[in-house]
């Protein structure tokens, strides 16, 4: 049986040589978390499932200091490592996967050219095409939009990109839909309401996208506990949680929330 | 001794590269059929459409064929295993054929690609599946699935939907669904399996 996949996330701010992880809480307050191939190496042997690295800075002159964080995570990480952050072009997919990693994630390059879902899974396989959206609740009213139950009401989703700065206008689960008809082979999905807060995944938001797409969801944004994991297990289709802060500070390891999750009856890789 | 990965320009060679070095192999790109005869085993990887990688794949079809009855060890991998069959729903092009049967896409009823770690049923035994236990976990990634004509030739499955082959063998040639190089510690070791394999 197909196990729920747990995968720590590896914000990396590029600005500086060798790169540093780095988390916020709702995409701003940003705090220093690590080296990034030293956490993602800890990670690794603590049992992740997957890596996600997300090139915060997004800038295209720092590309060779991503392609070194890449290659050195892949020495010795023998588990999927998922790299976005500023992919713009197939050349810049080339680029990440000459470097070691197996999927890309793409956010506003997609939102803003939809087609390089479809040039990147024809190219490399739909697995390889990770789509990552960024999605805040909207709770006024807004015509041709889909809303779902949420405690606020019926709410709607925006999605946002240039990593939180802005808004696209576009409605996130019509997003997700349109994403999956292009040949994304994964749906990253993060909550902007709840990214940093330890307040719990978004679950009428994951619910929403899982319920309404047939290829896995990666919940994100808000998890502070294993419990929240169990949670969105529980209560939406996600195939993968990814969480950040949890794992960064020493709070749990990997293990332990693995654990966790299997005591209460959750599959999960041990 | 040296492992050659056949580099048919699909997808990443980095992992396995990685993946064999770590453990201690020692190999080596492949990028023209003429290299194919000089090593010790051959790992023929695979990603995105069987297509697109058998277009590639022709060209190496003579030099492979020959190692092959020569009794030099294969390990097909993903796409790679999907090639050494007759063909596949996915695309036209013929496959290498050395195994009888198809690949067909994975059943309506579950997520397809299916993505993620999932246990086998080993159902005989394998020289590259030793110390492999049904509780291990391996990372799959894929959209399609192989039907051997013969079920002998597989010698594990694993449930997505229905069972699907995990690993087959055949005298010495062997392949995976899977992706050892992405499994960890566990995939490591049946890649180990097949070095030593080799060695012999």
């Amino acid at each position: 049986m197909l196990a729920k996949r747990i995968i720590p996330c590896l914000d990396c701010d590029l600005a500086v040589p060798q790169g540093r992880v780095v988390k916020g809480v709702e995409f701003k307050k940003i705090r220093y978390a690590g080296v990034p191939w030293e956490l993602a190496s800890r990670y690794y042997r603590e049992g992740a499932d997957e890596i996600v690295f997300l090139d915060i800075t997004a800038s295209s002159d720092r590309r060779e200091t991503m392609y070194n964080v890449i290659r050195k995570t892949a020495e010795n990480v023998f588990v999927p490592l998922a790299v976005g952050g500023g992919i713009k072009s197939l050349e810049d997919v080339r680029g990440v996967f000459v470097a070691g990693a197996d999927k890309v994630t793409v956010n506003t390059t997609a939102l803003k050219r939809p087609e390089v879902i479809s040039e990147i899974a024809g190219e490399y396989g739909s697995q390889a095409c990770v789509v990552a959206i960024d999605a805040k609740r909207r709770d006024a009213p807004s015509e041709g939009r889909i809303t779902v139950p949420t405690p606020q009401g019926e709410s709607w989703f925006e999605a946002s990109f240039y990593g939180g700065r802005e808004f696209s206008g576009v409605d996130a689960l019509a997003w997700a839909m349109e994403a999956e008809a292009l040949g994304a082979g994964e749906i990253l999905l993060t909550s902007m309401d709840r990214d940093g807060t330890y307040d719990g995944f978004d679950i009428p938001l994951t619910q929403a996208v899982s319920d309404r797409v047939r290829i896995p969801v990666i919940a994100s944004g808000g998890c502070g506990s294993p419990d929240d994991i169990f949670e969105v297990f529980s209560r939406t289709g996600a195939s993968a949680a990814l969480a950040a802060s949890i794992f960064h500070y020493n709070e749990w390891g990997v293990d332990a929330v693995k654990r966790y999750l299997a005591e209460k009856g959750v599959h999960v890789r041990i | 001794m040296p492992i050659a990965v056949v580099d048919y320009g699909v997808g990443n060679l980095f992992s396995i590269y990685n993946a064999l070095d770590q453990i201690g192999a020692v190999p080596k790109l492949a990028r023209d059929p003429e290299e194919i005869g000089s090593f010790d085993g051959i790992v023929v990887p695979g990603v995105g459409s069987f297509g697109r990688c058998m277009r590639r794949l022709y060209r190496f079809e003579p030099a492979l064929r020959r190692v092959l009855e020569e009794g030099t060890p294969i390990l097909g991998i993903c796409v790679g295993m999907q090639v050494l069959f007759e063909g596949s729903e996915e695309s036209p092009e013929e496959g290498l054929g050395w195994i009888a049967g198809r690949v067909v896409r994975l059943p309506a009823s579950v997520l397809v690609p299916q993505i993620g770690w999932n246990t086998l049923s080993i159902r005989r035994e394998m020289e590259i599946l030793e110390g492999i236990s049904d509780d291990d976990f391996f990372y799959f990634v894929h959209s399609y699935h192989c039907v051997p004509a013969d079920p002998s030739v597989v010698a594990a499955t694993t449930e997505y939907g229905l069972e699907v082959a995990a690993a087959i063998s055949e005298e010495n040639l062997f392949a995976v669904q899977f992706h050892p190089e992405k499994s960890g510690e566990k995939g490591l070791s049946i890649l180990r399996n097949f070095v030593r394999l080799s060695r012999c």
